[in-house]
């Protein structure tokens, strides 16, 4: 099967061999559907013990896979109506980020995401879904008009990160990034953050300042990229395996850091194996977290903002004040 | 600037076959000639294809009657402020004669027609500026008609919907010109504040003043496909910059690309995918919001 994953490789092998001795029962005269379903019950232990037990950076692998749904295949499935509206009315537009309108389930929303390409292409086109100061402008331009029009806001969130380039700070990606958390604050329409594939730092956080925050289950988020972390932490990027590990990204440890609300469940194997499904599984947290927010006024909403993120962090105090007499 | 789009659209402009059995209900010709295919057509059928060309998609010149018969439901559409006209605040020579003459030809009273319709049902205030009367320009009637026509849309509840086509401020009105840019887009932004939708459907041409107010100030900025659109003219810049500009330059593609448009819709699709924008604003769903 086209893009196996190391880890996965026994079950795959498997599902090989059940498959030849189904195919040789069909020519051959012979009776194996005992063993055939023998194997079968193999296999689906053998998806059990590996698929459930994955590592953080088996996670990853599965985050980063090329055919991992994108925020446009889970808007195709999920929304009605959508109408896609371009550029940040200033500079550009980002295609590493798409927004606009549309209908989830009949109620007017705004949804937003990043977006990586399908192809090498789509990706240059897209810029690996790396953003540049005119994508968030442009996400804000479209949470702004959300907010008039009283519409909910969904985010999918799926980037590496911001994109690190010349032009990307001439234009300002840390005043776009950080107007962008600012003004998420004041929002007094309910924002549901959905992390979909890899949450990388600054860039994964301009879409990210939600009233819940929901992540798949084999997504990351995190302040940076394995190998990033390896460079810094050990001056080595080959122990990115590693740093994942110790870095706690994935959707489970982020859950337990208090920072994520909800872990969406998926598909066995990562959400690539069946993306209608995944995207039935997203749409009923989505709807849930949708009827609970709608339930606060504004004023709540806001609040509810702020509480969620001042409660996140970790802290203890001594007895005695050390600072400065 | 205005010299400008003057020529260009000249050169546009479809020419008419000139015909022996031309009748009455076919006065611009039983032919038309596409000016940019060059393709020679029926117009009877054209004009079935809301004016666009079936070799090459280029987007004939709408007037205000063939846009609202286009974009309305059927008879759904009521004009207002039909009978207001222009004074000569300038005395500028032949001013009058000249507004008389063009709404002997257009069989209307200013560069915009303005009124309340409705778009698959949904009722809309709605602004259709029309080039074929001083070329769509900008004076103290066209921005009046617009301020009034965007206030009935926030008397009523219901969107503004404007299409533009200007070649930018009426020179004969001077000053008084200037100001209906700020006229209309004080106007918007009360509206806006109160909450109100405004789509802004940008044709060809919008330049100008026009180009720099309320055609830039919708929640949603659309446009045709090839519309040209811009501030200053493409002459005029480049004579300063002394560089020649690119071939698509103020182009509606060009303004997306450059992100001050949110799409561009071809004519045929623009009903039926505004009509899902303006559904979008309504409420709908299972959903019930906390009452604040
Ligand atoms: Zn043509």
């Amino acid at each position: 099967m086209a893009g196996e994953l190391e880890f996965e490789r026994p079950v795959m092998e498997l599902k090989k061999k059940i498959a030849e001795l189904k195919e040789f029962t069909k020519t051959a005269d012979v009776d194996l559907s005992s063993e055939i379903e023998k194997l079968e019950a193999r296999l689906e232990k053998l998806e059990t013990d590996i698929y459930e037990n994955m590592k953080p950076w088996d996670r990853v692998q599965i985050a980063r896979h090329p055919a991992r749904p994108t925020t446009q295949d889970y808007i195709s499935y999920l929304f009605e109506d959508f109408f896609e509206c371009h550029g940040d009315r200033a500079f550009g537009d980002d295609e590493a980020i798409v927004g606009g309108i549309a209908k989830f389930r009949g109620l007017p929303v705004t949804v937003i995401g990043h977006q990586r390409g399908k192809d090498t292409k789509e990706n240059i086109r897209r810029n690996f879904g790396m953003p540049h100061p005119e994508g968030y402008r442009k996400a804000l331009r479209l949470m702004k008009q959300a907010d008039k029009f009283r519409r909910p806001i969904i985010c999918f969130i799926d980037t590496k990160g911001a994109y690190p380039g010349k032009a990307a700070e001439e234009r300002g990606q840390s005043e776009a990034i950080a107007k962008n958390l600012f003004e998420m604050a004041s929002l007094r329409v309910p924002v549901i953050c959905i992390v979909i594939g890899e949450g990388g730092s600054g860039g994964a956080l301009a879409l990210g300042v939600g009233n819940h925050i929901h992540m798949l289950e084999n997504s990351t988020y995190s302040v940076i990229s394995p190998e990033g972390a390896a460079a810094i932490l050990w001056k080595d990027a080959t122990q990115a395996k590693k740093a994942a590990e110790s870095m706690r990204i994935t959707a489970p440890d982020l859950k337990e850091l208090g920072v994520v609300d909800e872990i969406i469940e998926e598909v066995k194997g990562g959400a690539h194996k069946d993306v209608k499904v995944q995207a039935a599984e997203i749409g009923e947290v989505l709807y849930q977290s949708l009827k609970d927010l709608m339930n606060l006024s504004e004023d709540q909403l806001i609040d509810h903002r702020y509480n969620k993120f001042k409660s996140i962090g970790e802290y203890s105090f001594l007895k005695e004040f050390i600072g400065v007499k | 600037m205005l010299k400008d789009i003057f020529t260009k659209t000249k050169k546009k402009k479809y020419a008419t076959i000139p015909s022996e059995t031309a009748k009455q209900d076919v006065p611009e010709g039983i032919m038309t000639k596409c000016p940019n295919c060059k393709k020679i057509m029926y117009t009877k059928e054209l004009v079935k294809n809301l004016k666009v060309c079936f070799h090459c998609q280029y987007h004939h010149t709408m007037n205000s009657k063939e846009r609202l018969e286009s974009f309305l439901d059927a008879s759904s559409f009521e004009e207002i402020n039909a009978n207001m006209i222009s004074e000569n605040p300038l005395n500028f020579p032949d001013y009058i004669e000249k507004l008389e003459k063009d709404r002997e030809k257009t069989k209307i009273n200013e560069a915009v027609v303005t009124g309340t319709g409705t778009v698959n049902g949904q009722k809309i205030a709605v602004a259709v500026m029309d080039s074929t009367f001083r070329m769509g320009s900008m004076g103290s009637v066209v921005g009046e008609k617009i301020t009034r026509a965007i206030e009935k849309a926030d008397e009523l509840g219901v969107p503004f919907i404007i299409f533009t086509a200007s070649g930018g401020a009426r020179m004969q009105e001077g000053v008084l010109s200037l100001m209906q840019m700020a006229k209309t887009s004080v106007a918007l932004k009360r509206f806006s504040d109160n909450g109100g939708l405004i789509i802004s459907i940008m044709t060809h041409p919008t330049t100008g003043g026009v180009s720099a107010s309320f055609a830039s100030l919708g929640d949603y900025n659309l446009a045709e496909p090839g519309a040209l659109i811009g501030f200053a003219g493409r002459r005029i810049i480049e004579q300063t910059i002394r560089e020649e500009l690119p071939e698509d330059f103020q182009t509606a593609e060009f303004l997306l690309k450059h992100g001050q448009l949110d799409a561009v819709i071809p004519r045929t699709e623009l009903k039926d995918k505004i009509s899902a924008i303006l559904s979008i604003h309504q409420p709908g769903g299972d959903f019930q919001w906390q009452e604040n």
